[in-house]
């Protein structure tokens, strides 16, 4: 089925979009990559070694921007400037490539997005040219504005980060995608398969994940799990789901032609 | 010599010395990285014209896992 993802005007092959995050090593984070299907991988941003550590591998000899369509992101920035400025330092370092994931962080324990600061740091982003992906609270209004700023996707929280709670807020996912006109994607919370299916059956545009994959007793085999998931999910969706009807059964077989009738 | 902060480190290097020129000595050169110094991005075009100065603050950064 020809159903791509379409972020910024530009068409993905997979709704399913990975981090590259505590993998064992860099062979492990490719080959779960691979099996994910996904075409858009985040990245952080960080010092590098300053000689210390010279042929020290780097991950973008792993993951080629050439195959890859590489989302930097802004993980452990808690004020906006200090998103802003790594963004900026990640578009410099991948030639001028806009498409960026924002997270500005309000507390080290929960990883709950600071939101006034997301606003802030979305804004000048947006002005300064980048097509920005935005983590963000799974409020809808708070949604809105970040798309009125013209962020390019909204992608809320399902339950915090690395916790693989699972979909706990179906009904504000509900609403914020009701509300959008840009793709809304599941970002933070996936535990296992049943959960991308089940943000993918509620209408999600995609989901990112990273924990769910990368902390599996076998990453890649999970990988290829998160793939189906995401894909089923989304057939689903398009597919209309049956009405539930409660407490009243009905029979898939006839009722009618029943030997010893 | 002149002070510098390198990725929060203080750091004393030859005067003179461009962006390039330090890239080279720490053997960082063609390496995918990007420079900020006081808070500006120096572009890969500039890192051979662009010297450094005492008190300069640089970061010096890679693509590294992620989520």
């Amino acid at each position: 089925m020809n159903d791509p993802l379409v972020i910024a005007g530009k068409a993905y092959h997979s709704r399913l979009l990975v981090g590259t995050g505590k993998y064992k090593d860099f062979a492990e984070t490719r080959e779960a990559i691979d099996a994910s299907g996904a075409a858009i991988v985040t990245v952080a941003i960080r010092r590098t070694n300053i000689g210390q550590n010279p042929g020290e591998p780097n991950l973008l000899d792993v993951l080629p921007p050439e195959k890859f369509t590489i989302l930097p992101n802004t993980a452990g920035c808690y004020t906006a400037d200090d998103a802003v400025r790594t963004l900026r330092l990640a578009r410099e370092l991948l030639d001028g490539h806009a498409l960026v994931k924002l997270e500005v962080l309000g507390d080290p324990k929960n990883l709950f997005p600071n939101m006034p600061e997301t606003l802030k740091a979305a804004e000048t982003l947006v002005k300064d040219g980048f097509d920005v992906m935005v983590y963000c609270a799974d409020d809808p209004i708070q949604a809105k504005m970040l798309e009125d700023i013209g962020c390019c996707a909204i992608m809320p929280l399902a339950s915090l980060i690395g916790s693989g709670m699972g979909i706990i807020n179906p009904w504000n996912l509900r609403l914020i995608i009701d509300n959008a006109k840009v793709p809304v994607l599941v970002d933070a919370g996936v535990g296992t398969a049943s959960d991308a299916a089940i943000a993918m059956e509620l209408g999600c545009d995609g989901v990112l994940m990273n924990t769910a994959i990368a902390a599996a007793g076998r990453p890649v085999l999970m990988a290829s799990a998160m793939r189906k998931a995401v894909e089923a999910g989304r057939e689903a969706f398009l597919a209309g789901r049956m009405p539930r009807k409660f407490y009243s059964a009905d029979p898939s077989s006839p009722t009618q032609g029943l030997i010893g009738s | 010599m002149i002070q510098v902060i390198l990725n929060g480190q203080p750091e004393s290097l030859q005067p003179d010395l461009s962006v390039l020129a330090l890239l080279e000595a720490r053997g960082l050169v063609g390496k995918r990285l990007a420079v900020e110094r006081n808070g500006e991005i120096v572009p890969k075009a500039r890192h051979a014209e662009v010297k450094l100065a005492d008190g300069d603050r640089l970061e010096i950064v890679v693509a590294v896992g992620g989520g």
